[in-house]
């Protein structure tokens, strides 16, 4: 039997409170024609978040508690569709109710993990040659405002080689939602694809539902077997809904009026990413927009702390330094014999022309030395840090070779003489 | 004796309010009962009969009017032969059962037995007629490369026990009695090899404290040399993300000079874990030439796990040392991160309204970390063996700023401070210990006033870099370039040190003393030089031979031919 409690003691920004027995914490509940789950209960005062928002509630609104946790239905029909953080289908086709399971459910079991070893291609030169993605990663996208992080995303999901990528979009500008849902079905990669889409205008509690919604459903397609790749673009937005949760609930701030959970909250999220020992994986890539630039900022310093390096997005392209994939040693031995030496080399002479660049910025003469580092530091990047590239990573070490081969004498390079005899271009030494 | 009962009040994240009638005592241990699953938690305050309990798992689906039950023990442990290579989370529940268990997931509400179910070959130390006293050793089993004593309980009041039986050798079960004990009013008690003991308790059953005088030989030169650690001693190791902290504490992990490690993995991620669960097993203990899991005891609270297990992780693993120091064996204790814990108290200390401190940070979060690091230290036991337990936490600075309370806090409190570098990291110098911002006040392998030549030479050096920043190496006058050079090559080849290279990886102290007795020649000495290209190719070529000789196995005819060529180089610059 459902009770139905029609006296509404408080609503507080998204908060409401009613007196009620016998309902469990966590259970969802239908606050007129919204759903709210239930954050604290006090005797027998109940406390909700709505997650259509506080506006509008009247005291009087009928409170039906379901008696179960928010959870989200799973099967294959998921593939292709969009929904929103509260998993109501947002593309106009029928709501999905069969095989429902829990979000946010129990962690894995460290003994069941295995050391991640497997690579994912993405044709992007700066992560495949660079800072490789491996499955199982968690890897956060830091960038300001304004940079492409979201074409970045978009040109990743339609290039990695992953049997389902599933998509959570929190904050996201409509115009943004718009243009993933196309450029997908362009690229033809919608067929499977999941996208759990909260907008900017959106009601804040669903954003933080969102990545709830998108892990759920991930990890479940991993225990089949199945190699998931989950974008997540903004997480700042993320914790801001949260952010703004915590304070109406009056909990105490802890940095930059983020609440005291703000790491726990992130990592329960982040670690989700797993290499099963006998089924799929799931990895993680996700979006930070650090406010102001500034990496010591509660968000992507917590994040830093959390995830297995970053990729920093500056000026259109991954920066190469500063961006790390920390597990790219687990794979970048196996896939050809100069891949991490050329990586190593080719990044020591760009980290040498942007020195150069300085010095002639501040007036000095240049040697002929720096002549070359300055044509190879255009070379490489218009060729290979360009976003638009899209290369296999073998062609992307052959040119490599070319590049320093149209810019350098071999001894210049500082790699090994094995490796050049068998791996620069003839025609051109 | 009746079970204490309570009633669920309220419920606010792992925060659960709880109404009871009768005696319960602070952080004594009780379950919620949630249709057929017990929910293990501490509480943490009694306030007008309402028991705010800390639950170790997730709360969701519990509801007001749900029963508690109360065990009126404290937060414990169980301690036993048994311990050495498993892995544990924060609760002391061992993980790759749990998955047999349970399969992918840690299902809440399932608690296995710590100790294995296992037979040990028991030999007596004890007869009969014996007077004993807690922490005495009443037999020892093998267990592994140890001789693992069975202790008298350490908990029992010291009021004269004797012995009134005691199992002959043979093997027996890890939970049947081996021996009887009385005290002096005749009340009798049945031991087996397992005892259990609250995590938040120091075991004090030694004769004396003693001051930490011997150094930890850790392998890593920039350690051993400059920056020592003592055995019993503390030390703290803050750093941005990306530093490289758990790196190095794996190899702290793997080289040190000590009997027991225990990872305590407190809120950090699965994966670094698993790297340590996957790798030690394979890795061999140059001491031993044995598997170094063998000695290893990990206990990991990973941070997608329930917060309040997090704080119960370190005291789990600090009561794990203490227990294996009462066998006069000497432990260290590594912790990463210690800011995750003190995280997990902030989290709680919210959900209690207290007023907060610095950064939300509890006010008590100063006494708890210097309660926890005073834990460590180097005892002599009642039977006159000396043994020690080492602790070594990791703080993880938010926004890599060490002015916030967590790293001020231990700071304060431990023997030792390695402080990583962003700029180090980020310029592939590993490790990445600052060396001049971090200290240590323990005595290290290499002679100190040597080192004191050394430091002054790196600080020097260091003040002429930011000099010449400003007025171009054109402006620096040719002797300042040679100090400059000087701290530069002592840096490229003595503090970094490369962790992927099989010899490199581990240095042994003799090798150290005989290095650094070459290096300190160079740094001392005064050479003649043309010009600065000179000084640069100089200090550029003597660097690549000595990386070169980091690579030759120590003792080695290559070594020795490669220690010449260095020396003859060398001097053949050098002005008498």
């Amino acid at each position: 039997m459902q009770k139905v409690y029609t006296k509404i003691d408080s609503i507080i920004g998204n908060v409401i409170t009613v007196r009620a027995e016998g309902v469990k914490y966590g259970d969802l509940a239908l606050v007129g024609d919204s759903y709210a789950n239930i954050i604290k209960l006090d005797n027998d005062k109940v406390s909700l978040q709505v997650f259509a928002g506080g506006q509008g509630v009247s005291t009087t609104d009928p409170v039906r508690f379901l008696g179960k946790p928010m959870m989200v239905s799973f099967s294959d029909h998921l593939l292709g569709r969009v929904f929103n953080g509260a998993g109501v289908p947002r593309d106009n086709g029928p709501a999905l109710t069969e095989n429902m399971i829990p979000i946010g459910g129990p962690s894995v079991n460290p003994a069941k993990r295995v050391i991640p070893k497997k690579m994912i291609r993405t044709g992007i030169p700066m992560i495949d040659v660079f800072n490789t993605l491996v499955e199982s990663q968690k890897l956060p996208i830091f960038s300001i405002s304004g940079e492409p992080y979201n074409q970045l995303l978009a040109r990743i999901a339609l290039q990695a080689e992953v049997d389902v990528i599933v998509l959570g979009g929190m904050g996201l500008k409509y115009d943004d939602y718009l243009f993933f849902r196309d450029t997908l079905e362009k690229g033809g990669a919608m067929g499977h694809t999941v996208m759990f889409v909260h907008t900017a205008a959106d009601p804040t509690v669903e954003c933080t539902l969102v990545p709830d919604m998108a892990l759920a459903v991930a990890e479940r397609f991993a225990l089949d077997g199945k190699r998931v790749l989950v974008l997540l673009t903004d997480m700042t937005n993320f914790a801001d809904s949260m952010k703004e949760t915590a304070i109406t609930m009056e909990q105490v701030p802890a940095n930059r009026g983020y609440p005291g959970d703000l790491y726990s909250c992130l990592a329960s999220r982040y670690e989700k990413a797993v290499d099963f020992d006998g089924a799929g994986s799931l990895t993680i890539l996700g979006v930070t927009t650090m406010p102001g630039d500034d990496v010591t900022h509660p968000v992507p310093d917590n994040t830093g702390y959390i995830t297995e390096g970053q990729y920093y997005l500056k000026n259109g392209h991954i920066e190469p330094f500063g961006s790390l994939s920390r597990l790219k040693q687990n794979v970048n031995g196996d896939t050809r014999n100069d891949h991490r030496a050329l990586m190593d080399g080719m990044i020591k002479l760009y980290s040498s022309y942007k020195e150069s660049l300085e010095k002639k910025s501040m007036g000095f003469s240049m040697s002929a030395w720096d002549e070359k580092l300055l044509k190879y530091g255009e070379l490489f990047e218009t060729k290979l840090m360009d976003l638009a590239v899209n290369i296999s990573l073998e062609d992307a070490l052959d040119l490599g070779w070319k590049i320093l081969a149209e810019c350098f004498e071999p001894n210049e390079t500082g790699l090994k003489t094995s490796l050049i005899e068998e791996r620069w271009p003839k025609a051109l030494s | 004796m009746e079970k204490i009962i309570g009633k669920v009040t309220g419920v606010n994240g792992n925060l659960v309010s709880v109404e009871v009638d009768g005696s319960i005592r602070k952080n004594e241990v009780g379950y919620v009962v949630v249709g057929d699953k017990k929910l293990k938690g501490e509480v943490i305050k009694l306030n007008n009969g309402i028991a705010s309990m800390q639950i170790y798992e997730m709360t969701e689906g519990i509801k007001v009017g749900d029963d508690v039950e109360f065990t009126s023990e404290l937060m414990s442990v169980e301690l036993g032969p048994g311990l050495l290579s498993r892995v544990y989370d924060g609760l002391q529940n061992p993980l790759p059962e749990l998955a047999e268990e349970c399969g992918f997931f840690l299902e809440r509400g399932t608690y296995l037995n710590p100790i294995p179910d296992k037979d040990w070959e028991f030999t007596p130390i004890v007869k009969v007629g014996d007077s004993v006293h807690p922490g005495d050793a009443l037999g020892t089993v093998p267990e592994g490369l140890f001789k693992h004593d069975i202790m008298v309980p350490f908990g029992l009041k010291d009021s004269g026990w004797t012995v009134k039986s005691i199992a002959e050798k043979g093997t027996y079960n890890v939970r049947a009695t081996i021996a009887v004990i009385a005290d002096k009013n005749g009340n009798e008690k049945e031991l087996s090899m397992v005892f259990s003991w609250p995590v938040k308790k120091a075991i004090t059953c030694y004769k004396e404290r003693l001051s930490p005088d011997e150094t930890l030989v850790t392998k890593i030169r920039c350690i051993d040399t400059f920056l020592p650690i003592a055995k019993g001693g503390t030390f703290c190791t803050p750093g941005p993300f990306g530093a490289g902290k758990t790196v190095l504490q794996h190899m702290q992990a793997k080289n040190s000079d000590v009997d027991v490690v225990i990872v305590a993995a407190c809120g950090e991620r699965a994966g670094e874990v698993v790297e340590i669960l996957k790798e030690f097993p394979e890795l061999t203990d140059p001491r031993t030439g044995r598997s170094l899991m063998e000695r290893t005891i990990i206990i990991c609270n990973t941070s997608s796990m329930p917060v309040a297990a997090r704080e119960a992780s370190v005291y789990t693993a600090i009561t794990m040392a203490e227990y294996y120091r009462q066998m006069g064996l000497s432990v260290m204790l590594l912790a990463d991160s210690t800011s995750r814990w003190a995280q997990a108290l902030r989290e709680m200390s919210g959900r209690l309204e207290e007023i907060p401190g610095e950064e939300a940070f509890p006010a008590y979060l100063e006494s708890l970390i210097a309660a926890f690091y005073e834990r460590a230290g180097k005892v002599r036991l009642n039977d006159g063996r000396i043994a020690s337990v080492t602790v070594g936490g990791t703080v993880s600075p938010a926004g890599g700023n060490f002015e916030e309370p967590v790293t001020q806090a231990t700071l304060k409190v431990v023997g030792a401070f390695h402080g990583l570098s962003r700029e180090r990291s980020d310029a592939r110098k590993y490790p990445s210990i600052h060396p001049i911002d971090s200290w240590s006040k323990y005595k290290g392998v290499v002679d100190m006033d040597k080192v004191a030549v050394g430091r002054n030479i790196l600080i020097h050096s260091s003040e002429i870099n930011q000099m010449m920043k400003v007025v171009g190496e054109e402006g620096t006058s040719a002797d300042d370039y040679v100090i400059y050079q000087k701290g530069e090559m002592l840096d490229a080849v003595y503090f970094q040190q490369n962790s992927f290279d099989d010899v490199d990886a581990a240095c042994e102290p003799e090798r150290q003393v005989h290095e650094y007795d070459i290096l300190y020649d160079i740094l001392t000495l005064k050479f003649k030089f043309e010009d600065k290209n000179d000084i640069r190719a100089f200090f550029n070529e003597l660097r690549q031979k000595f990386l070169d000789w980091h690579g030759i196995v120590f003792g080695t005819d290559a070594y020795a031919a490669k220690e010449k060529e260095i020396l003859d180089f060398y001097k053949a610059k050098a002005v008498n």
